[in-house]
């Protein structure tokens, strides 16, 4: 029998860390550079074969890209503040996974998150600036984190398989959102664009200083080292793992399975809610409906191409902002559909997929 | 720029043109900063595909006659969200392709996303739809263009009254937001003006474009024995589509979609950006100041409607023409006193006058009596 | 007769509504169970069905003939299955990863060909009028019924019997069970995992036709509102059963009916919630009938989202 992890692509817990040889080790981190590397290799010639056939040039097509996502310090910073939201949204599904959950909702949790952040910023403003901001801070992860530890819930105490009901708890929470926003929550003088009562322009978070790239960026990469310490260093991170690997064992050496699966759900969901919280306090300065813009689907792709390890969510989360970054500059200059993009990421992500199947194969030790 | 790279990319670009031989588009716009220098770029940002039958259509129609015009560049970004990647755009757009005059076009982009890139660069243009410029408020270099399009739908109105004989009309509409209100307020006083125990029943759909919710509730009021509709959402395709389908009346809304009803098409109210887009771009390349508000109705050219189709009888088209003509004189006011919401509540007393200028209507939170919906 | 129905109306709508917007959901539900049986899973259906309405209307829009439209949409569904499947047959590809995948590049794919058929208007199939025996315009409208949602019982009626008396539908549901049981009695794991794939995305690619040929009939970027993804969480909903998947998609198109429907009478406050019906009575028959104690009954062994 398979176990869930092995086909959500987490480490097994129970590969002894320290029995690898330096070789393997070392081989190990080759591959795991190289491999994904050579597969965006082969993923950029297929998409040049593409663009040959609907008849544009390959070696255009492929400048336009680097121009538009990594040619300079703007593109730098245009790709950066796309990759921004999608490194927390992306938690939203690594997390869960450690434990063995498949989890889609991240789209909600950041939408309830920016709903309870904007609540709260407005009932605060007027307090130290950074009291209101670390109160929206923290209802947004209370709020994003509740509502997939609900899914979580479902599935440890009834059963209900949480890939299904996380889907169906973000349809419902955009309904809640937009039913709270254009009703009850909806600030009189927001006309035509309906919205919460603002949180004023003091307590916005603003930009990283010389950069013009949101402190998104940096709660996300934060967020992301200290998942990944808590997952590889400590004790109920291991227990964590335990679970993903196998509940049954986990259950018979006496872990508090429930606790540890509702643990990890909330801890993805506080992310995702973390970014629903920087959306309005760093962009928006309400709660509206520009916010339901599929962060939080995107951060899904980004969580399994990065194999659910958290330090490698951030390199993919910004490679597929700079796809995105250099999207504009193909429908531009070279008038390709905005879909362009999509395809380059289809195939992109195919591609490295596909080589996961590669792995192993030089590090002498078989499979 | 690195210069040793240019014939490069002329020649790709050459070769590009022979691949293609549609490459019009692709030549002029390539490398601004090489090949179109001295000249204006104009960027224009649309929030759904531009081929929408819709909101985005009608824009892109002004960007594609505004090409043409000798020594300008248009630039074309589709599907931008309304979040950090509009702002982002508009930074590329001015970063990377030199343009000094943009259009972002959805009403989301206004706030604060135009407002602060319009700050970040004080030397760009910014003309947007649909947003309320305040003067001292919001920065000199962001201008404001709109038309008033519920002009179009009271001429719907009065048409629809003609065509339905269950006196009931529907009306399929995204959001109740002040836009919206107007346009079905005047889509059912115009039909009140023929027929006045005519009533609206309004559907919101919840977003802007949901073609499957939005056939589903064309058929429900079709069910209820409404006859004629109208619509204000993104995409009106799928709705004139299935009231077509079920043989009854519809009006068109943003763009020309008789095409899709050749037999219940009765006209349709419909954008004419042209005008807005034309003004902008004659004032950024004179370097005259940023028209800051730009308003106007059919009297004026932003807005027109589209011809009868076969549904509109003789004296339909007599009546609504005698009423388009006072409207192109500035004579005709749509919303004036005494008159009630569908509360019983009086929103404009008996001798007060809304012309079209007035920001008042610019609020609207209310429907008029005879429509049934809530806000 | 001219006056509308009022209250009945109601009732109506959601009979309707689930004979109309019902049928992408089963097709695509039918398709899925249908992988899912074999032990793998394809999120990536969404795409499929998007391609297929765009590939069903570009094709009827060439030959003139929505049927060969059907066809075609069926087989760019197939294509998109075998890339799908031959990905996967790769040793330790995670084929949740790989559907997550697909539907973007189906998605893309098909808004990218797409744009040339956004305006034009390409012939849709027609329907079977069950109402002609009433005076009603609003009955006669609601039982207007297409062939592919007739089709679609037949195909769920015949998975029905194929899974319990032939040979293939034994093969598919032992690999699906035990990959080594099969393996031991020589079958081709991968092959057969290749052909249930391939057949399951054409019938989501049937699908998407269905949405661009009849309802709402027409083409563009909208046209999918996360129809492809809710029925593969139907099929799980259905417990792997091609009569439940039929029964599901009939009450999800039902619920979905009901929001326009109330509006339509004048019920008009909470519409986004009355629109999130289906979502909530999914939810809500998925907790009462789940329970923790047992495995899901009907659950193929070796489906890597149930353990």
């Amino acid at each position: 029998m398979s176990s869930a992890t092995a086909t959500l692509g987490v480490p097994a817990a129970d590969t002894p860390p320290s029995g690898e040889s330096l070789r393997e080790r070392f081989g190990g981190i080759v591959e795991s550079i190289a491999i994904p590397l050579g597969a965006l290799l082969v993923a950029m010639g297929l998409f040049g074969l593409f663009m040959f056939v609907i008849g544009k040039d390959p070696l255009q097509v492929y400048r336009l890209i680097y121009k538009g996502g990594f040619s300079s310090a703007f593109a730098w910073q245009n790709t950066l503040q796309r990759g921004a939201p999608l490194i927390l949204t992306a938690l939203c599904v690594a997390l869960p996974a450690q434990a063995g959950l498949i989890i889609i909702g991240g789209e909600g949790a950041l939408v309830l998150g920016a709903l309870a952040a904007a609540v709260t910023g407005h009932a605060l403003d007027g307090s130290a600036t950074l009291v209101v901001q670390i109160g929206m801070a923290l209802a947004g992860m209370v709020a994003g984190g509740l509502w997939i530890a609900l899914a979580g819930g479902l599935r440890q105490y009834r059963g209900v398989n949480e890939t299904i009901s996380s889907l169906l708890l973000t349809y419902i929470a955009i309904a809640v959102f937009n039913q709270l926003v254009e009703g009850p929550l909806r600030d009189p003088a927001s006309l035509n664009k309906p919205s919460t009562m603002p949180i004023g322009d003091a307590n916005m978070i603003g930009s990283i200083p010389g950069l013009d790239v949101h402190w998104g960026l940096v709660y996300g990469i934060v967020f992301c080292v200290l998942s990944y310490g808590l997952v590889r260093f400590t004790t109920p991170g291991f227990a964590v793992r335990v679970v993903g690997g196998n509940v049954r064992a986990a259950r018979l050496v006496g872990l508090p399975v429930g606790a540890l699966v509702l643990g990890a759900c909330f801890l993805g969901g506080a992310a995702a809610g973390l970014a629903g919280m920087v959306e309005v306090a760093a962009v928006h300065g309400t709660a509206n409906a520009s916010l339901i813009a599929g962060y939080g689907y995107a951060g899904i792709l980004v969580a399994f191409i990065a194999r659910h390890n958290a330090l490698a969510i951030v390199p993919v989360a910004i490679l597929l902002g700079g796809i995105n970054a250099s999207g504009g500059m193909l429908q531009r200059h070279l008038d390709l559909p905005d879909a362009t993009v999509l395809v380059l990421q289809g195939i992109a992500f195919m591609t490295i997929l596909a080589s996961e199947t590669l792995y192993g194969r030089w590090q002498g030790r078989g499979h | 720029m690195n210069s040793r790279k240019s014939p490069v990319t002329r020649r790709s670009v050459l070769k590009a043109l022979a691949l293609t031989g549609a490459a019009t588009a692709a030549g002029p716009a390539f490398w601004p900063r090489a090949e179109a220098a001295g000249s204006l770029v104009v960027g224009v940002i649309y929030v759904g595909p531009k081929d929408d039958y819709g909101y985005s259509q009608a824009q892109a129609q002004a960007a594609a006659a505004i090409r043409k015009i000798p020594g300008l560049t248009v630039v074309e970004q589709e599907k931008v969200a309304e979040t950090t990647d509009v702002q982002k755009v508009m930074a590329s757009m001015i970063e990377q392709d030199e343009a000094t005059l943009l259009f972002p076009t959805s009403f989301g982009y206004f706030d604060p996303h135009v407002l602060k890139m319009a700050e970040k660069y004080p030397e760009i243009r910014f003309a947007h739809c649909g947003g309320l410029w305040q003067a001292g408020k919001h920065p000199k270099n962001v201008g404001s263009y709109f038309g008033y399009i519920d002009e179009c739908q009271y001429l719907n109105g009065v048409v629809a009254a003609h065509a339905t004989k269950t006196k009931k009309l529907g009306f399929i509409a995204a959001k109740p937001i002040p836009q919206v209100l107007r346009n079905i307020n005047a889509f059912t006083l115009g039909a009140q003006s023929v027929k006045p125990d005519i009533t609206t029943q309004v559907i919101f759909t919840g977003d802007w474009l949901l073609p499957v919710k939005e056939a589903e509730a064309a058929n429900s009021l079709i069910d209820q024995g409404i006859d004629v509709m109208t619509m204000h959402v993104d995409s009106p395709k799928v709705i004139v589509e299935t009231c077509e389908r079920r043989r009854i009346h519809v009006c068109g809304y943003h763009a020309d979609q008789s095409a899709l009803a050749p037999k219940g098409y009765l006209t349709g109210a419909e954008w004419n950006w042209i005008t807005p887009y034309t003004t902008h771009v004659k004032a950024a390349m004179s370097g005259t100041s940023m028209p800051n508000i730009l308003r106007g109705g059919l009297k004026e050219g932003y807005v027109k409607t589209s011809p009868y189709g076969p549904g509109a009888s003789a004296a339909a088209r007599k009546r609504a023409d005698g009423v388009k003509a006072k409207m192109m004189k500035g004579e005709y006011v749509i919303f004036k006193g005494p008159l009630k919401d569908n509360t019983g509540r009086t929103v404009i007393p008996a001798g007060t006058s809304h012309v079209q200028t007035d920001v008042v209507l610019e609020q609207m939170d209310y429907l008029v009596a005879g429509v049934i919906g809530k806000v | 007769m001219d006056s509308g129905l009022g209250w009945l109306g109601v009732p109506l709508a959601v009979v309707g509504g689930a004979l109309r917007v019902s049928t992408p959901f089963l097709f695509v539900s039918l398709g899925e169970c249908l992988t899912e049986k074999s032990g793998r899973i394809n999120l990536g259906l969404e795409g499929v069905l998007v391609m297929g309405a765009m590939t069903g209307y570009a094709v009827s829009y060439y030959t003139g003939s929505p049927w060969l439209g059907v066809l075609g949409a069926g087989f760019a569904g197939l294509l998109l299955g075998v890339l799908h499947a031959l990905i996967c047959n790769l040793p330790r590809v995670n084929d949740i990863a790989v559907g997550i995948g697909l539907m973007l590049f189906g998605t893309g794919l098909a808004f990218f060909l797409g744009k040339p058929f956004v305006q034009p208007s390409a012939p849709l199939l027609h329907a079977i009028e069950f109402g002609a025996w009433s005076d009603s315009t609003q009955i006669r409208s609601a039982l207007r019924v297409n062939p592919l949602f007739i089709g679609g019982i037949l195909l769920a009626l015949s998975m029905h019997w194929a899974f319990r008396n032939t040979r293939w539908g034994m093969v598919v549901r032992m690999v699906g069970d035990s990959a080594d049981a099969a393996r031991a009695m020589g079958y081709s794991v991968n092959r057969v995992r290749l052909m249930a794939t391939a057949c399951g995305s054409f019938f989501a690619g049937v699908g998407g036709a269905f949405l661009s040929l009849y309802y709402p009939g027409s083409w563009n970027e909208g046209l999918s509102s996360g129809q492809g993804l809710m029925a593969v969480a139907l099929v799980i909903f259905a417990r792997w059963r091609p009569i439940a998947c039929f029964w599901a998609a009939l009450l999800f198109g039902g619920a979905a009916a009901l929001g326009p429907a109330l509006q339509s009478v004048g019920v008009t406050g909470g519409y986004y919630l009355f629109n999130a019906a289906p979502y909530v009575l999914t939810l809500a028959i998925m907790i009462a009938t789940c329970s923790p104690h047992r495995t899901l009954a009907g659950a193929p062994g070796e489906l890597s989202v149930t353990k």
